[in-house]
């Protein structure tokens, strides 16, 4: 923070609480700017000493609970994960994620998402069940095959693709970019064997096929996941399989877990314990 | 459940044959001078002067690829608009009118483009 950078910022904060406000309103709230201060910080503020009422959702403050998903400055982003700096000079304006109903002021109600997620099966679907429950081995996977999904699964469900994407504002039945994100990232598991079970909510309504690739999700997604391209590569699976040329695959076998580790050489030791 | 999974694989399939046969289209009318399609331009000249065009006219490849043309190019664009005016409406019924809608606007269109062809292969074949 220079000397040219404002001492005060302009928080402009959405509130609502259903039952009692007829409809949103803004509402204005100006409080000190220090130096690297997140816009969850700022609502920390404001909660502080200006407002106790205010209420939003967040937890770990460091982009990885997905919890403060909100629409800063026009655009869903985690407010933990959001400087002031980034958003230059101006007001800073939070609302809750669109396309959800608003719980109260910055709370959105995520459990459309959740039920949608939940439909797709998001866990591995195997038949070995009591191999799952009493493990004697390790599901192989290769470093290739983790590629497959690997960038699917760091999808935090924080909600800012659902927020962002046009369908979802749209068709109440479409699952949405978070949901069929994560349902191909099981289906691209070369562990899981439940693609036929996940195609049975996929070949319908619900499933990628009102997708028009606006790409709107992977832009405003803070963890770099694409569910836009898993969407289409989605639906390219599920061509394939309509035509009877997917290539299938058992669910990876058990093997036995490695007995012979060694340390690699050249590793550094870590550093001794501070705390 | 498969009916999405369906149509979007046969949206698809569609957009394949258009693009191929609009390929064909556009070889046959604008790459004449290189190619050389002496079998297809009998009368020499433009692709597109009269003698020539009769000249295809004639032949069943071009009356079954007009249907076939029609027929894709009408299921693909209707599904396309489908899915659009899907998003603009809500309501399982009315999803459903505008189904029916688009139903009988493809076939009643593909009824009478295939009638055209029809009548156009006759037209050429007695000339």
């Amino acid at each position: 923070m220079n000397d040219s950078t404002p001492k005060e910022v302009l928080y402009r904060v959405r509130r609502f609480e259903p039952g009692r406000d007829p409809s949103p309103r803004w509402q204005d709230f100006t409080i000190p700017r220090t130096p690297g201060m997140t816009v969850l910080d700022g609502l920390w503020t404001i909660k502080q000493t200006l407002d106790a009422t205010l209420s939003w959702r967040s937890s770990c403050r460091m982009g990885v609970c997905g919890s403060c998903g909100m629409l800063i400055n026009g655009r869903a982003r985690l407010a933990c994960n959001t400087q002031l700096s980034e958003l230059g000079a101006g007001v800073v304006a939070v609302a809750p994620l669109p396309n959800f109903d608003i719980i109260r002021d910055l709370v959105p109600d995520l459990s459309p998402m959740f039920d949608s997620h939940a439909a797709l099966m998001p866990y591995l679907i195997r038949d070995d069940a009591a191999e799952q429950e009493n493990p004697t081995g390790e599901f192989a996977q290769s470093a290739e095959e983790l590629e497959h999904y690997l960038q699917f699964s760091y999808c935090i469900k924080c909600g800012c693709c659902m927020a962002a994407c046009p369908t979802v504002a749209t068709d109440p039945v479409y699952s949405g970019p978070m949901p069929l994100g994560q349902a191909h990232r099981y289906n691209s598991d070369g562990r899981d064997g439940g693609f036929a079970k996940r195609r049975e909510v996929l070949s319908g309504p619900s499933g990628p096929w009102r997708c028009h690739f606006a790409g709107e999700c992977s832009r405003v997604c803070p963890k770099g996941v694409d569910p836009a391209k898993a969407i289409q590569l989605m639906k390219r699976e599920l061509v394939w399989d309509y035509i009877r040329l997917r290539k299938g695959h058992p669910p990876a076998a058990v093997v036995p877990k490695p007995t012979e580790i060694r340390r690699r050489p050249n590793i550094p030791d870590a550093p001794p314990r501070s705390v | 459940m498969m009916r999405d999974q369906k149509l979007w694989s046969w949206h698809v399939a569609a957009g394949i044959v258009i693009l191929v046969l609009l390929g064909l289209h556009m070889t046959i009318m604008h790459l004449d001078e290189i190619l050389r399609f002496t079998s297809l331009n009998p009368a020499g000249g433009e692709p597109i002067d009269w003698q020539n065009v009769v000249a295809r006219g004639k032949m069943v490849f071009f009356a079954v690829t007009y249907v076939l043309l029609l027929g894709a190019a009408l299921f693909h664009g209707l599904y396309g608009l489908r899915n659009i005016l899907f998003e603009l409406i809500q309501g399982a019924g009315a999803k459903k009118a505008v189904s029916v809608l688009l139903i009988v606007v493809g076939l009643g269109l593909f009824v009478l483009g295939t009638l055209s062809a029809l009548a156009s292969f006759a037209l050429a074949r007695s000339l």
